[in-house]
């Protein structure tokens, strides 16, 4: 540990048990990136899952938006340290759109307009765990934050919740995204603090 | 040079430069000097372990072991309401640099020079003006100090004071001073033209501020004739604090 | 459009960590398009969760930094060499 700084206390204040352990409460919605906000018309927008065997499901965004919708209201957690409670989203389930893929592998490649990428096990974006979220707090998702359409899995780091999703390719491997690639942990559970790769 | 550490630093004094920015001069015993424009990283600990650290531009030359930085309160932020406003004489924190040698003046440069400050961009060029006095420079400077309202402005009594080759324009983006000439608004053509260099004077461009500032005022150097290679940015990001 | 980018010299303290000399002077090739320049003058995403370092030109990932408790990850995938300055 360094040299204390006297009376600095940091934004850890507040919170209690619905903390990760390292995170701290934040009231407002940061915005991170990688990269400059891809701005995708909705006209041209489309969404697909790519199987194992090659079949291709696409939605488009008419398309998207006539499923039934869900309005989860749920905590963030984002590997940055900071954590947002009761964030309100409303979007399509990952399991309405699986209902009609067939597939027997284990692994999720996530990708994104813009180029993002990221990875997690198939498991963990099904059973009422995962969605594709197109709106928050009530209005149309911003770009900055994932507009259109992002990915919400709120249960792991939000990394993991890719901004601007485009497809989903299912493979037998597991290919490790942008920040899996770059040091992050490949699960990324914050309530046991997978931070960095080895964590 | 070698790779950077951490350092102790003390806080020896405190200088108010408006209601929400002050200055610290710290101590820093091992501090290796640095060139103006330079900036340095700082690290805050807290009792049980939890950091956070942020980067800061030198304000001023070295003197030996003593370095200035100028702080602004950022709302929401974490270390800079810390700087500003509960560091005492004599607390520690830790300092890591100098960093970045690109966006740097040296005295040895003879080319006229342009500096463009947004807001608290004015530090590192500041560091530049005082660099200049403090090596006997005869270089030309030229300063356009874009501020919001008259009560944000660094520095205010030193640039007040006359300084032979350097020539100093204001500009404020909300509300002048009284009778101001120009009306309240962002940087315009006009205003890099009037108060700069012309580009055919070659002089070196430091373009220091917010994004949105910098952009706007580095694409207008651009298009009055300045080449790339000139025009040297300083951002300050949208994740200061 | 909003501006989310910093400039390369933000690198500056980051990789003087890791090196010796000041990296962000270093002249780099893009691997994409082939445009060169100094560090300083690249497109920093972040800090967090990582610095995301990319081409004026083309928008590609030239340099991609990440500071961890006891480590740091450097990724020069996009960059095809680096020119740095040294005294003979």
């Amino acid at each position: 540990m360094g040299i204390i700084s006297r009376g600095f206390r940091g934004r850890r204040t507040e919170g209690g048990d619905r903390l990760p352990p390292g995170q701290y409460l934040e009231h407002g919605f940061p915005v991170l990136s990688a990269g400059p906000t891809p701005r995708v018309p909705l006209d041209r927008w489309e969404f697909a899952i790519d199987t194992e065997t090659g079949q291709t499901h696409r939605w488009t965004w008419p398309e998207l938006t006539a499923l039934p919708a869900e309005t989860p209201t749920v905590d963030i957690h984002c590997v940055t340290k900071w954590s947002k409670f009761d964030t309100n989203w409303e979007g399509v389930s990952l399991d309405t759109l699986f209902e009609d893929v067939e597939t027997s592998v284990e692994y999720a490649q996530v990708y994104s307009y813009g180029g993002y990428t990221t990875n997690l096990p198939l498991e963990d974006l099904l059973d009422g765990k995962a969605w594709l979220a197109y709106r928050y707090d009530g209005e149309e998702l911003e770009p900055r934050h994932g507009g259109p359409v992002r990915l919400l899995v709120p249960h792991l780091y939000f990394w993991k919740s890719a901004k601007w999703v485009r497809g989903i390719r299912l493979t037998n491997e597991d290919w490790p995204g942008f920040w899996e690639t770059a040091g992050y942990h490949n699960y990324g559970d914050p309530w046991r603090e997978q931070r960095y790769e080895g964590d | 040079m070698r790779r950077l550490i951490w350092r102790a630093a003390t806080l020896v004094e405190v200088r108010a430069e408006t209601a929400t920015a002050r200055t610290l001069v710290l101590d820093v015993p091992g501090w290796p000097g640095h060139l103006a424009g330079q900036h340095l990283d700082v690290r805050l600990t807290a009792d049980d372990g939890y950091s956070a650290q942020r980067s800061y531009s030198l304000a001023a030359p070295a003197d030996g072991e003593r370095i200035e930085l100028t702080v602004e309160l950022v709302d929401d932020g974490e270390v800079s309401p810390y700087l500003t406003e509960v560091i005492e004489v004599g607390d520690q924190v830790e300092v890591r640099g100098p960093v970045g040698g690109w966006f740097v003046w040296r005295p040895e440069s003879r080319a006229p020079v342009l500096l463009v400050a947004g807001g608290s961009g004015i530090v590192p060029l500041m560091a530049m003006i005082r660099a200049r006095r403090l090596a006997g420079s005869r270089t030309p400077f030229r300063l356009l100090y874009s501020l919001r309202d008259p009560g944000r402005r660094y520095y205010a009594a030193e640039l007040r004071r006359p300084e032979p080759g350097l020539d100093i324009t204001y500009l404020y983006t909300r509300t002048t001073p009284e009778d101001w000439p120009r009306k309240a608004g962002r940087v315009m053509l006009g205003d890099l033209a009037e108060s700069g260099w012309p580009a055919d004077f070659e002089p070196d461009c430091y373009v220091c501020g917010p994004t949105g500032f910098v952009e706007v005022a580095a694409d207008l150097l651009l298009d009055l004739g300045h080449a790339p290679e000139h025009v040297r940015t300083e951002r300050f990001g949208p994740s200061g604090g | 459009m909003t501006i989310e980018h910093l400039d390369g010299n933000a690198l500056a303290g980051p990789l003087g960590e890791l090196f010796t000399f000041d990296a962000t002077t270093a002249v780099g090739r893009c691997a994409h398009c082939g445009l060169t320049g100094p560090l300083a003058a690249l497109r920093v995403y972040g800090p967090g969760p990582g610095l995301v370092a990319r081409c004026p030109g083309c928008e590609e990932v030239v340099l991609r930094l990440v500071r961890g408790p006891g480590a740091a990850w450097l990724d020069l995938r996009g960059t095809v060499s680096l020119r740095i300055p040294l005294p003979d």
